[in-house]
């Protein structure tokens, strides 16, 4: 896309440069680990090298090294120390394990914080974790999901007597009557057994947190996607007023959910600016990072589904086991849970049976991670299409056509309950298709295939819907999440015209200066420069429901334009009231009152924000100011979807896979800002690439975290992905005055499946019909060399 | 992580240095530090003192000196790629070299401080093999010299005594007839080698008159291919020659296992790598 300096009419659809780009490039951030305060300290934590032990703790030699101001364990806190919260109460018998921000005689994860030393220098601090004692009495891991099960399993918390926290069965009558016609008529049942492997979310910031003591506030400085949930959390968990508590998301360097957590090093760092009564700040480690920031995915899918010899969809049914790790988090159990109403994706079907168990083990516990669920879903159902397709001989699309949700039939309620707002699935897949050159790729897969060419190429298609716009706060309870879904937005206007919005969604990358300019920009007629953005901070912004699930633009941009709406109503009125004419009469446009139908007198916004403020000739009974908030809470998610292709390139001798060509067409309803959706498209890819080729969380059977670095944890970068063809179809979400409908984890959730399928296209002559994430070339080579498909258990070592 | 406490010294010269070194029992040589500052931080090491070479105008820049050219240890890794000295005389080199992490490592990294970490993932011991390369290594009784052959003993260990320092790598310049490759296999761009070849042919008359393949990663030091080399010396330059020499490849070999490949694996990626890297040097493919 080209981006010019062209002067827009209007700044909503256009490919505006980013506000908040220039100071991100030229180092004028403000990230928490920039930021200092007077007399402040430095934080450090001890944290178990062992994944499962009881521990007894001695930290009296650290307290007279160098420096050190203090050093705590759990005991020192007590039951004032709080606990880890969870927020989500998925079923009303779920056990809920009480984890301690320091443990608290037994440490269920490697990573688990079990001390903290306070001193002058982070140096300090660090160095006097080496004197902190810890007797470890190693208990067993639990790592492999399938053995946690069983009843012979240790346990991880011994106190519920059971690993599973908690399982849920749909009825399956409906399902056995869809698998007994397939079976009957000659139709076929295909099962499959999916891996999702842990995976981590590896922002490019890691957590931070400085806590500021002054008389009887408190001000948290946190890199977090959630101030707001964070100050309630906070003020619940330790006591301290709410009204007191203050928290501020400066700069933050990234989260895809990694940092929608209240964790030790928050709940701990607020004590310890209590008790000492100065600035304490911790900063995390990319190796703390990746052992305490909670891991995704996670689950073993066992899919079974049937379906007509003509390839239409009868039923479904899916059996989840999910791995929570050691304990609750926010969001934890609700993860696969949002993923339940997903499987069935844009498919009409008869039957769809759900079950889930959901398990602890001990690993760092697992929470939402881009798509949270709905990548999982969707990676499960994209793949069983292909399966089918290969199974029946028919080409995948082809196979989607038949079941696909048509484009008249919406709104549409799903098989598992959603309704979708709107969709042409259709006019995206056409558009992939030709962007894509499918036919000419087939063509050349065919002649490579009879030449017995060493690179072979495989074709893979994923046609994915998802769930956006977190949202309605009746859902969400329906649900058993403890928050609202709804977003606030203020707009204030000053004496001389120029705009402050005050948004309770928090930006950690996303773009939210520029979109909301642009909204703000062609709503009331001013520049788009003249817009600014006061977010992240529970001081001017008290009330917000911050950033995660692709909300920000569908429930927090609706939020802005709906008080822009009520400022506009309240301008006419001075306007109407200046112009001596009905407001009735008036028109606003480009930034300017009119009287309909005459040419004379006129007044511009700015005209009427001086009069609003200053007041002096305002309608009788009239509250002087422009500005104007609004709550918005939607009536519905949003449901975008898209058409991805993938074309992988397989060197057969050694099992190497690159992308040869990717092309995706997504429907993300009306854009704000094209430019801003690209690279929201383009990131996702490469996240979801990276599950299917690279990422992988694996621990030993002990329980420890061996890909605990950036060199065996492998990332992709620029260098590893191809040049992405993209384009866009635009049908408008009808549940929200914009018509957006979210677009941070579409191409994460639709790339991996895309991929995964290209690469077993390529390997079907070989009789494969499945390969383990990451598929790795060794992988890739052992499924040529055999011919198996690859299945296992998830996250059980090494790398089989 | 952070790391835990040492002394740093800054020195001006070899002879510095390793007067330096000499003062410590636990000493550390710091050149471009890619290697050991994430060491540091991790507190995998803890060393007393740090000898921060880099510095030592001796030990960096690249000269031609006769039928070789020179490098200094400190030279990094970007200024050995760009060196057209390199690029005349040592094309592997700058090759491999092209290939090493990632655009801010080869700022930073140096030539001389890949040769003497000596991980046996590290892209250039191999060329350093291949090119017969002769060591420059000053101590406490002088300057002595010895044969890359005889230089890399183990995983992670040389031949450098604790009170040494690496100054200079001195590689025979590749004259007409050779042809030359690095063939590297990786999961990513920037990540280390998971098996990769280094490979030298000069041709005569249609047959390979002389052959040298050095492994990366394939034991818990870079290695020669010498079965490989036998039978190829004197074979056709042909597809068919190289590839039936290269499956002597894995020979005498003890690759290990890991997350990113079991040693059966890593045996097979030694057989098909060194084909492509000697079929490429010699000018087939």
């Amino acid at each position: 896309m080209t981006v010019t300096d062209k002067e827009y009419e209007t700044a909503f659809g256009q490919p505006l440069r980013r506000k908040e780009d220039a100071h991100l490039i030229t180092g004028q951030t403000r990230w928490v680990d920039n930021l200092s305060a007077p007399g402040m300290l430095y934080a450090a934590y001890l944290r178990s090298p062992m994944a499962h032990a009881k521990i007894r703790v001695n930290t009296e030699a650290a307290k007279s090294y160098p420096g050190v101001v203090a050093v705590y364990s759990a005991e020192d806190f007590g039951a004032a120390q709080a606990v880890i919260p969870d927020a989500w109460t998925v079923h009303p018998d779920m056990k809920k394990p009480v984890m301690t921000p320091l443990a608290t005689d037994e440490v269920r994860y490697a990573g688990e914080p079990i001390a903290v030393v306070v001193a002058e220098t982070r140096y300090q601090a660090t160095d006097a974790l080496e004197a902190i004692e810890v007797d470890y009495d190693p208990l067993p891991a639990v790592i492999d999901l399938e053995a946690a099960i069983g009843d012979d399993s240790p346990l991880v918390h011994s106190s519920i007597g059971t690993n599973t926290c908690f399982y849920i069965e749909s009825p399956g009558e409906a399902y056995a009557a869809a698998k007994a016609q397939a079976e009957a008529d000659g139709g076929v049942v295909i099962t499959r057994r999916f891996l999702q492997q842990r995976l981590l979310p590896t922002p490019m910031e890691p957590r931070a947190v400085l806590v500021v003591p002054t008389i009887d506030d408190l001000t948290v400085y946190a890199s977090t996607q959630i101030p707001h949930v964070l100050r309630l959390l906070l003020a619940m968990l330790t006591g301290h007023p709410e009204h007191k508590l203050r928290v501020v998301a400066p700069d933050v360097g990234g989260g895809f959910g990694g940092k929608i957590n209240c964790l030790a090093e928050e709940i701990i760092g607020v004590h310890l600016a209590k008790r000492l009564g100065r600035p304490v700040k911790w900063t995390e480690t990319r190796s703390e990072n990746f052992l305490q920031m909670h891991h995704g995915r996670a689950q073993i899918q066992d899919i079974e589904l049937a379906a007509t010899r003509e390839g239409k969809l009868l039923g479904l049914k899916v059996d989840l086991i999910a791995d929570l790790g050691a304990g609750l988090r926010l969001f934890t159990a609700g993860v696969p849970m949002f993923g339940a109403a997903m499987f069935n994706a844009i498919y009409k079907m008869d039957a769809y049976q759900f079950n889930c168990r959901t398990v602890f083990t001990t690993m760092t516990p697992t929470d939402a991670y881009r798509g949270a669920g709905r990548p999982e879903a969707t990676f499960a159902i994209e793949r069983m299409m292909d399966e089918l397709a290969a199974e029946l001989g028919m080409d995948p699309i082809e196979v989607r056509k038949k079941n696909w949700i048509e484009h008249h039939e919406f709104p549409y309620t799903t098989i598992s309950g959603s309704i979708y707002d709107s969709g042409n699935y259709e006019a995206a897949t056409e558009r992939a298709v030709e962007l894509f050159g499918y036919d000419e790729l087939k063509a050349e897969q065919k002649a490579r295939r009879e030449r017995g060419d060493r690179m072979q190429l495989g074709i893979g298609v994923s046609t994915f819907t998802e769930a956006c716009g977190l949202a309605p706060s009746r859902v969400m309870g329906q649900l058993g999440v403890g928050a609202g879904g709804w977003e606030r937005a203020e707009i204030r206007v000053t004496l001389t015209g120029k705009i402050q919005v005050v948004s309770g969604s928090t930006p950690h990358g996303q773009g939210h200066w520029t979109a909301w300019s642009q909204l703000v920009s062609d709503k009331l007629g001013v520049p788009f420069e003249d817009v600014e953005l006061l977010a992240g901070d529970t001081a001017t912004g008290p009330q917000g429901m911050d950033t995660y699930g692709s909300r920000s633009l569908v429930v927090g941009g609706s939020a802005i334009v709906k008080a822009c709406d009520k400022v506009i109503e309240k301008a006419k009125r001075i306007a109407a009231h200046t112009l001596e004419a009905n407001p009735d009469d008036l028109e606003f446009a480009a930034g300017v009152f009119t009287v309909k139908g005459s040419p004379g007198p006129q007044m511009a916004f700015v005209e009427v924000a001086a009069a609003a403020q200053l007041a002096h000739n305002i309608p009788d009974g009239m509250e002087p100011s422009l500005n104007s908030a609004y709550t918005f809470d939607p009536i519905n998610l949003s449901y975008p979807h898209g058409t991805h292709l993938c074309c992988v390139e397989i060197d057969t001798e050694t099992g190497f896979t690159s992308i040869y060509r990717y092309a995706c067409v997504d429907d993300v309803g009306t854009v704000v800002n094209p430019m801003i959706v690209e690279g929201q498209i383009h990131g996702g890819l490469v996240q979801g690439i990276a599950q299917a080729l690279f990422e992988e969380a694996v621990y030993d059977e002990a329980g420890n975290l061996i890909t605990g670095t950036l060199v065996d944890y492998l990332l992709p970068s620029a260098a590893d992905v191809p040049s992405f063809l993209t384009d866009r179809t635009e049908t408008p979400s009808t549940d929200n005055p914009i018509g957006a409908k979210g677009v941070g984890e579409a191409g994460c959730i639709a790339s991996t499946p895309a991929v995964v399928n290209a690469i077993v296209d390529a390997l079907r002559p070989y009789g494969v019909n499945d390969v383990r994430m990451p598929c790795t070339p060794e992988r890739v080579w052992r499924a040529i060399q055999g011919g198996q498909s690859q299945s296992g258990s998830v996250a059980k070592g090494g790398a089989q | 992580m952070i790391p835990a406490g040492f002394d740093y010294v800054r020195v001006n010269s070899a002879a510095d240095a390793v007067a330096a070194l000499q003062t410590s029992e636990d000493a550390k040589i710091l050149g471009g530090g890619q290697s050991l500052i994430p060491i540091l931080r991790l507190r995998l090491a803890t060393p007393e003192l740090i000898v921060d070479v880099s510095g030592v105008a001796e030990m960096n820049g690249i000269r031609e000196d006769g039928d070789a050219i020179v490098i200094g240890a400190g030279t990094t890794h970007h200024d050995v790629t760009t060196s057209d000295l390199v690029r005349t005389h040592a094309p592997l080199l700058a090759q491999a070299t092209a290939t090493v992490a990632d655009p801010q490592v080869r700022h930073r990294g140096t030539f001389g401080g890949a040769i003497a970490h000596a991980d046996p993932a590290g892209d250039l011991p191999g060329v350093a093999l291949v090119h017969n390369a002769t060591m420059t290594i000053a101590g406490p009784a002088g300057t002595r010299e010895v044969a890359a052959a005889d230089f890399f003993l183990d995983y992670l260990t040389t031949t450098l005594a604790e009170d040494e320092v690496l100054v200079s790598i001195r590689l025979p310049k590749l004259g007409a007839g050779w042809g030359t490759h690095y063939e590297k296999f990786t999961r990513v761009a920037q990540s280390w080698s998971i098996v990769a070849v280094a490979a030298a042919v000069r041709r005569e008359n249609g047959s390979i008159a002389e052959a040298r393949v050095a492994l990366t990663n394939m034991a818990p030091t870079h290695l020669r291919a010498a079965a490989v080399e036998s039978a190829l010396t004197g074979a056709a330059a042909s597809a068919e020659a190289i590839k039936a020499a290269s499956q002597a490849a894995a020979e005498g070999t003890s690759p290990t296992s890991d997350l990113n490949a079991q040693a059966d694996y890593r045996a097979e990626l030694a057989r098909v790598l060194t084909g492509r890297a000697v079929a490429k040097a010699a000018g087939l493919s």
